[in-house]
């Protein structure tokens, strides 16, 4: 009996501590896992030009490929499909300080996510500057928060973020973002940037988020957020109102949707959902994570890929995903400085049992 | 009859009148175009904090672009950048950047051309107004920018209340910079400035807490000031732009308390001007009738509530045109306007990071 109470108690306390450790292990078990292996030295730079924490990796309808990385400066780079180095976007523009993601829309236009400039910054796929959202705030403004380090306020503006850290669209160009460490909710904004709604708040309710970290939407418009500090991913409609909660792959730090933005019918989507290995590469959690599981939009999973380390095929740490092609994930990495382009086999494996 | 019935039209036309007085500005058509143009490999145009014309039709833009750095020196913390100065042809296209690592470049809040073609910069982070030359030399330096930036020990060691997130910064505490809040050339976050035919300058000072007209010579001597903090006449909420008439009285912008405030040019306070929003910027035309152009931001990001007022300098409202938004003829915090052509103006706007070439029919 005391044995038991003590297990209980200990139960109990979980969900508080992985709160605090913000990484905790997946409950799923017996996840068949899809064999995969990453193309070697994909990703080729001139001489003298290197990226830093590769934080985003988005690809356009052409295959090209964008990484928006934290380098000496914070910076957007094209390369082609085949992975060489093509050019530099928005070289030293007022919205870039410290990068988080990228996303591709489905006129292939280049949105930069940057936490730095609390800001959502438009390239047209020229490279051109069409429209953004959220603002910088002036030096003298940004000396009163200082110096760092921060923490959740939740003053959800309509247009002004705290550290946003992802963007989604759906058919009809609607904007969704996942904003972020200071604020907690997701912001649907028209086509134009004219605000439309916003839900949530911190806490560990539905409609609640502890960190959203990344977004994504299917072709009908229903938005998957990483609700990373919860250790799951909440499923929401395209009104915003809550439709599920995905809790057994782990802290989600990267969701994608395959199938591109559209317009053209995707046919059959998965929901690829990153457990990542902590940034700072902690030993201990390397053991438990680090795997990308491959799921069925209604949250079935399907298998899962990958663990934490740093060879080639491995992750530190993922902290976005392309998955336009299903059978073909870009990821990028915090602590490994690269990314990879992974490719998965056809999995003998029949879907798996989960608890 | 006929006689009572044109009476009584007459009535109705007059209550029309001044219904439309009272109850709606009427609207100026407009075309647009989104003006500037640089390559695609930047520089890239930020906040457009000024843009302005020459006689020669160069356009000069005053933007916030690039970072603000903050370097570590000796127990003390440097700031620069964040700010640039762009020249562009009558047609928008990039020429060149002006004044490249120029001191005082840290927050664009203004830019002015002068009737000479000297180009005037204002600086809400240097606290400075700065006088460009024609040949692009420094002539005037007005206001120093404070030696260092208090971002440690000084800060407060948590972050600020949420309540206040968004206020203009106060320093912390025993903090305050050189060069910040007294008087002659001491600027608070200065906006704008503006000249007498004389030559006299007068600056808008501003958004931080001096709240105030400081008045130079044309050789940066300092003659005069006016203004406190308040709502009654010659106090200010907030000075956000500056203009002067043929006759030399002195229009500015008090933006928190909704009105713009006329003096003549010893600062002898001689009307306000209402019904005009929250005026954000303002240019003054060089007609023989001259005109006020006044843009209204109603709210912190030019999405809810906006539009430009056309003001005869009697206070009367000719019209408005456009709202706020992020499409043409949609104005993104507009906060700066040229008129030097009177139905041809330069608007530079800052959340949309672009100047529109504005028409009116």
């Amino acid at each position: 009996m005391r044995h038991l109470l003590i297990t209980v108690v200990a139960l109990a306390l979980l969900p508080a501590g992985s709160w605090l450790s913000a990484q905790s292990r997946a409950t799923a078990t017996n996840v068949a896992v899809i064999p995969h292996e990453a193309v070697p030295n994909f990703f080729k730079h001139p001489p003298g030009i290197y990226t830093g924490e590769n934080m985003g990796i988005a690809t356009n309808s052409k295959g090209n490929i964008y990484v928006y990385h934290r380098a000496y400066e914070t910076r957007l780079f094209e390369y082609t499909a085949k992975g060489d180095f093509v050019r530099e976007l928005g070289r030293n523009n007022y919205g870039f300080a410290f990068a988080h993601s990228v996303r591709v829309d489905a006129q292939d236009n280049i949105w930069a996510v940057d936490e730095g400039t609390d800001m959502l910054i438009k390239f047209s796929p020229e490279g051109r500057i069409l429209m953004t959202i959220g603002r910088r705030e002036d030096p003298v403004a940004m000396l009163s928060n200082m110096p760092g380090g921060g923490r959740y306020h939740g003053r959800n503006e309509k247009y002004r973020f705290g550290r946003q850290t992802d963007v989604a669209f759906d058919q009809q160009g609607n904007i969704f973002v996942s904003d972020g460490y200071f604020d907690g909710r997701v912001v649907k904004y028209d086509k134009n940037g004219r605000f439309v709604k916003a839900v949530g708040e911190r806490g560990n309710g539905n409609l609640q988020f502890n960190t959203p970290h990344s977004i994504a939407t299917d072709f009908q418009g229903n938005v998957y957020v990483g609700d990373r500090g919860n250790a799951r991913v909440q499923v929401l409609d395209n009104d915003l109102n809550w439709k599920a909660n995905y809790p057994n792959v782990g802290n989600p730090w990267a969701v994608c949707v395959s199938g591109g933005p559209g317009p053209k019918n995707p046919g059959k989507q998965y929901l690829y959902v990153s457990n990542s290995w902590p940034d700072s590469a902690p030993a201990g959690p390397a053991e438990y994570t680090g795997e990308v599981y491959k799921m069925e939009l209604d949250g079935t999973i399907i298998g899962k890929f990958g663990r934490a380390g740093k060879a080639a095929g491995e992750f530190a740490t993922i902290h976005q995903m392309d998955c336009r092609d299903p059978d073909v994930i870009y990821t990028a990495e915090i602590n490994n400085w690269r990314s990879q382009k992974i490719l998965l086999k056809a999995s003998t494996a029949k879907t798996s049992s989960q608890q | 009859m006929s006689r009572l019935i044109s009476t009584i039209a007459v009535a109705v036309l007059a209550l029309g009148g001044s219904l439309l007085g009272q109850s709606g500005v009427s609207e100026l058509a407009f075309t647009s175009t989104d003006l500037l143009r640089t390559p695609v490999e930047g520089p890239f145009v930020g906040e457009v904090a000024g843009v302005g014309a020459n006689s020669k039709g160069q356009i000069f833009v005053y933007t916030r672009t690039g970072h603000p750095y903050a370097t570590l020196g000796d127990n003390r913390t440097f700031s620069r950048g964040g700010s640039k100065l762009f020249l562009f042809d009558a047609n928008g296209k990039f020429v060149r950047e002006w004044g490249q690592d120029v001191y005082g470049f840290n927050a664009a809040i203004g830019l002015r051309v002068d009737p000479q073609d000297n180009v005037w910069t204002i600086d809400a982070a240097a606290n400075q107004v700065v006088k460009f030359n024609a040949d692009g030399a420094i002539g005037l330096v007005l206001g120093r920018k404070p030696e260092t930036i208090p971002v440690r020990p000084n800060a407060p060691a948590s972050p600020p209340s949420p309540s206040s997130p968004t206020s203009p910064a106060t320093p912390a505490p025993g903090a305050k910079p050189a060069g910040m809040g007294t008087p002659g050339s001491g600027f608070n976050r200065p906006t704008d400035v503006a000249w007498d035919k004389a030559g006299n300058i007068y600056v808008a000072d501003g958004i931080g807490t001096n709240n105030r007209i400081a008045k130079f010579d044309k050789d940066g001597r300092f003659l005069a000031h006016w203004g406190s903090t308040g709502s009654g006449p010659g106090q200010f909420s907030g000075v956000k732009a500056i203009a002067l008439d043929a006759q030399g009285n002195v229009y500015a912008a008090d933006a928190g308390n909704k009105r713009i405030q006329v003096f003549d040019g010893d600062g002898k306070f001689l009307r306000e001007i209402t019904n005009i929003g929250t005026p954000l910027a303002m240019c003054m035309t060089r007609g023989g009738t001259q005109h006020l152009y006044v843009s209204h931001a109603g709210d912190q990001d030019g999405m809810d509530d906006a539009a430009i007022y056309k003001v005869a300098l009697d206070g009367r409202i000719v019209g408005k045109f456009g709202a706020a938004g992020k499409q043409l003829k949609e104005f993104g915090l507009a906060n700066s306007i040229d008129c030097r052509n009177e139905n041809e103006l330069l608007v530079g706007e800052m959340t949309n990071w672009r100047v529109q070439k504005v028409s009116l029919k």
